[in-house]
């Protein structure tokens, strides 16, 4: 019989291994499922997971977009493990990311077609602040009226949806765009443009941002009161209120971080590779973040690690879809598998797995 | 002349790393009460669990009316007339009493026949209880009717009782023994295991001593005095608290018309608490369970804040400050719960003691964390009150309970509060460890500083309190001084008869 027995303490082996063996556990189920669907499991693990970084005929193409890819994906996923190691769920960083573009841009095409070096910093902030108030709303309603946040922020999500079409077929739309949806391009706007810093390597101020983000979180949960606070609440919330903690303060401060970082990723994103804000602007990072801040243990440098690695089995995906006619949606069962299977494992940091009669001890 | 009812020989069980039972000899005799006597580990839970068959011995052999006793299961157990009343219950709140009696029974009646039966037995042993009550709205007093009745129905020989009187006010007390001492003038015999010494002198017939896995003394209870089983129990001798004789010093502690609504939904609100708590002062507040305690604490520490002038520390007032600007005044706090709330069960020794000891000795800079200082502190914690584990990198779950009471009720010591208000500081630890954590009240005490102790043990109450209040319904009595009270006064005061009975002791 095998039975599963608490620990005294987590296991510190089984806190970095559990990342590991789910993502082999994924590659095997995986592989299962791409068998079942008739394409050889190897060459679509390969594709995946290889191809995109080594692959002589893909790897110029797919090596920056993994920065590409990961950069919002970590960003975004840093502000929401503030939250999560609190026990406060913003489950909606994808409306976030939607009104954080949309405020950028709008700050960004007021200025058309003035040239000036302040453009940019004024959109990024702007960014930020769309992020913060969308992300607000929950944290206000929850503290004044005990809402529960993670329904409100994910319905704002497709608040931020109907917004974001309206915005690309009326407020923001191009007015030389012969009528289609969609703003004006950044991409020929220099002063609002959010151009790679290196050429070739997908390097822009998203991805700087991210690395910023990474260090902040990294500093403020090791060694700032803020951060002991936020792990403490999580932990033990009566403990935390007896050790002095403002529960309001701390769910406003973890709802407005998480949805800044989420707004200036989507500002990142509509000023750089995207482009435009358009009515498919937003292609899920926001929710495609939740798993990555699980996948990285809700530890900065975890979930550094998480988005690239993410970012990885998209474009691989992409690619093994393309290459090999996997479909679509057996991609993201394959990305589904990571969170399950991570999930699933994650049992074994609380608790040891024994073989034997029960017995109590 | 009695007959042997259980007859344990040589039983043994190591655990890796520790032998929780080495040889143990003893005989529980037909229709006698029969404690099982010793300090936190010393292997009185494992022993009774191979007796239930919850867990199987190494060695040795057990004899039920001479007969080979060896329980695979509890269920064999059972069937042998062997019944358990545990520590914690397994009740589910939502049912009713009559339903949770089922969930336990191989073949259940009929649901009617059943509440007949429970009324019949709850009659019968003076445990009054209705059948068809949600065991949810039920006291801790009453649930453990619940599991009482639910062992009473198999007609048991043996009856083992874990630690009982630990959730029961002292009249739950009382109508428990009763109960007790019927089955006993019945045949029936119980194993009664428990720390509280003064209960097992007035109930048991004989009490088997452990120490260690071992056992080192059998004895008759009635013979001995509280202080010479302690000792049998520690296996030296026991330190007594004792305190210096001192003047009454300054109020350092006022509280004016104190009146808080709860925070818990089934909570008590304070109602117009009115208490001066001097320099160098014990003020022990009693009280039954639920009657305010957790409320005075919260509002005392600063998680609950009230109307700003209605406490006062040294004339200034501070009932609007958070608990952090409070600590850094010098009114410090350790609550009852320790899992969860007076520590984080998961997080290390070194970040409990940063959960309250940051302000007072400057753990945090700006903000910024001082780990060293903080693992400094939890080592001194952990050195000058005895705890015992590996180190101040363990979670606080991996602490028995006794040892992280000991590090909590320290890590606010250590600061040399000028306030210290403790809930239950003793609860659920052995008694050398309560005499330590006792002791160390009375030295803070001794060099100043005031302190509130709020407990149930009305033993300890007395034994360390200068002056005695009672909670009750969430207002206070006026403190009277605890020399001389007895205990049908203290009884009145936690009755409520504020100022009628006890007037006369004169207020101080």
């Amino acid at each position: 019989m095998v039975r599963l027995e608490k620990r005294p303490q987590p296991s510190k082996k089984w806190i970095y291994l559990t990342p590991i063996v789910a993502v082999v556990a994924t590659m095997i189920a995986g592989g299962i499922m791409f068998a079942i669907l008739g394409k050889d499991p190897f060459e679509a693990i390969r594709t995946i997971f290889w191809d995109p970084l080594f692959n002589e005929q893909f790897a110029a193409y797919s090596r920056p977009q993994l920065l590409v890819k990961a950069a919002p994906l970590i960003l975004i996923a840093i502000g929401l493990s503030l939250g999560f190691r609190a026990g406060i769920w913003n489950i909606g960083a994808e409306g976030q990311y939607i009104m954080g573009a949309i405020f950028g841009a709008a700050v960004g095409l007021a200025f058309y077609p003035t040239e000036s070096w302040i453009i940019f910093p004024l959109m990024v902030i702007a960014g930020a602040i769309g992020g913060l108030l969308w992300a607000m709303i929950p944290g206000v309603l929850r503290v004044y009226f005990r809402t529960n946040e993670i329904l409100v922020s994910l319905l704002l999500v497709y608040v931020a949806e109907f917004i974001l079409a309206s915005m690309s077929l009326g407020l923001l739309r191009n007015p030389e765009g012969a009528g289609f949806p969609g703003s004006r391009n950044f991409k020929s706007y220099a002063s609002a443009h959010n151009a790679e810093l290196i050429a070739g390597t997908g390097m822009h101020w998203g991805v700087v941002a991210a690395f910023i983000a990474v260090i902040f979180a990294y500093v403020l949960l090791a060694k700032h009161m803020l951060g002991f606070q936020i792990r403490l609440t999580g932990e033990a919330p009566r403990a935390a209120r007896f050790g002095g903690v403002n529960p309001a303060r701390l769910i406003l401060f973890c709802l407005g971080t998480s949805g800044a970082l989420a707004g200036l990723a989507g500002l990142f994103e509509v000023s750089g590779p995207s482009g435009q804000i358009s009515i498919d602007f937003n292609v899920g990072y926001g929710f495609t973040a939740i798993i990555v801040a699980f996948l990285g243990r809700l530890h900065p440098v975890g979930i550094l690690l998480a988005g690239l690695l993410m970012a990885l089995t998209y474009i691989g995906g992409e690619l093994a879809s393309l290459m090999l006619g996997i479909p679509a949606a057996a991609i993201q069962a394959f990305q589904g598998m990571l969170l399950f299977f991570l999930l699933a494992v994650d049992v074994l940091t609380n608790y040891r797995v024994s073989f034997g009669k029960a017995e109590v001890a | 002349m009695t007959t042997a009812l259980l007859e344990i020989e040589g039983l043994t069980k190591a655990y890796p790393g520790v032998v929780a039972n080495d040889h143990v000899t003893f005989t529980i005799n037909e229709g006698e009460v029969h404690a099982l006597l010793g300090e936190n580990g010393a292997g009185k839970s494992t022993l009774v669990k191979m007796i239930y068959g919850l867990v199987k011995p190494d060695a040795g052999t057990m004899r039920l009316r001479g007969a080979a006793f060896t329980p695979p299961e509890p269920r064999a157990a059972r069937a042998d007339g062997i019944a358990m009343v545990f520590q914690h219950f397994s009740l589910f709140e939502a049912l009713d009493v009559a339903e949770n009696i089922a969930l336990g029974m191989e073949n259940p009646p009929k649901m009617r026949d059943l509440a007949a039966q429970i009324s019949k037995v709850s009659e019968e042993y003076g445990l009054p209880l209705d059948p068809f009550r949600t065991v949810g709205d039920l006291s801790a007093g009453e649930r453990q009717r619940v599991e009482i009745i639910r062992c009473l129905l198999q007609n048991p020989k043996l009856l083992i009782m874990d630690e009982p009187t630990s959730v029961l006010t002292p009249q739950e007390v009382d109508i428990l023994f009763k109960t007790l001492e019927q089955l006993r003038s019945e045949g029936t015999s119980i194993l009664y295991i428990s720390h509280k010494l003064d209960e097992i002198r007035r109930l048991c017939d004989t009490a088997t001593i452990l120490r260690l896995g071992k056992k080192v003394d059998t004895c008759n209870p009635r013979e001995e005095s509280v202080r010479t089983m302690a000792e049998m129990m520690v296996g030296g001798t026991l330190h007594v608290p004792e305190r210096v004789p001192h003047a009454q010093g300054d109020v350092a502690l006022e509280i004016n018309n104190l009146s808080v609504p709860s925070p818990l939904q089934f909570g008590t609100s304070l109602k117009e608490i009115k208490l001066k708590v001097h320099k160098g002062e014990v003020l022990g507040v009693g009280g039954v369970a639920g009657n305010g305690q957790d409320e005075l604490t919260a509002a005392l520490s600063g998680e609950v804040v009230s109307a700003s002038g209605a406490i006062l520390l040294h004339g200034k007032s501070v009932g609007h400050l958070p608990p952090q600007s409070r600590r850094a005044m010098g009114i410090l706090a350790a609550p009852e719960e320790r899992l969860g709330h007076a520590a984080a069960p998961n997080m290390s020794l070194t970040e409990n003691a940063l959960l309250t000891a940051n302000v007072r000795k400057k753990m945090a800079r700006k903000g910024f964390l001082n780990w060293a200082a903080a693992k400094d502190y939890a080592k001194d914690v952990i050195r000058d009150f005895d705890v015992r584990t590996p180190g101040p990198e363990n979670a606080a779950r991996s602490l028995s309970g006794g040892n992280l009471q000991k590090f909590v009720i320290g890590r606010e010591i250590l600061q040399k509060p000028d306030v210290l208000v403790v809930n239950q500081p003793t609860w659920g630890v052995d008694a050398s460890a309560a005499a330590d954590i006792r002791q160390a009240l009375l030295d803070l005490a001794g060099e100043g500083a005031a302190i509130i102790v709020i407990s149930q043990d009305l033993d300890e109450l007395m034994e360390i309190s200068d002056r005695f209040a009672a909670l009750n319904g969430g207002r206070l009595t006026e403190p009277v001084p605890a020399k001389g009270l007895t205990v049908d006064q203290i009884g009145l005061m936690m009755g409520g008869a504020h100022d009628m009975e006890v007037a006369h002791h004169g207020a101080a």
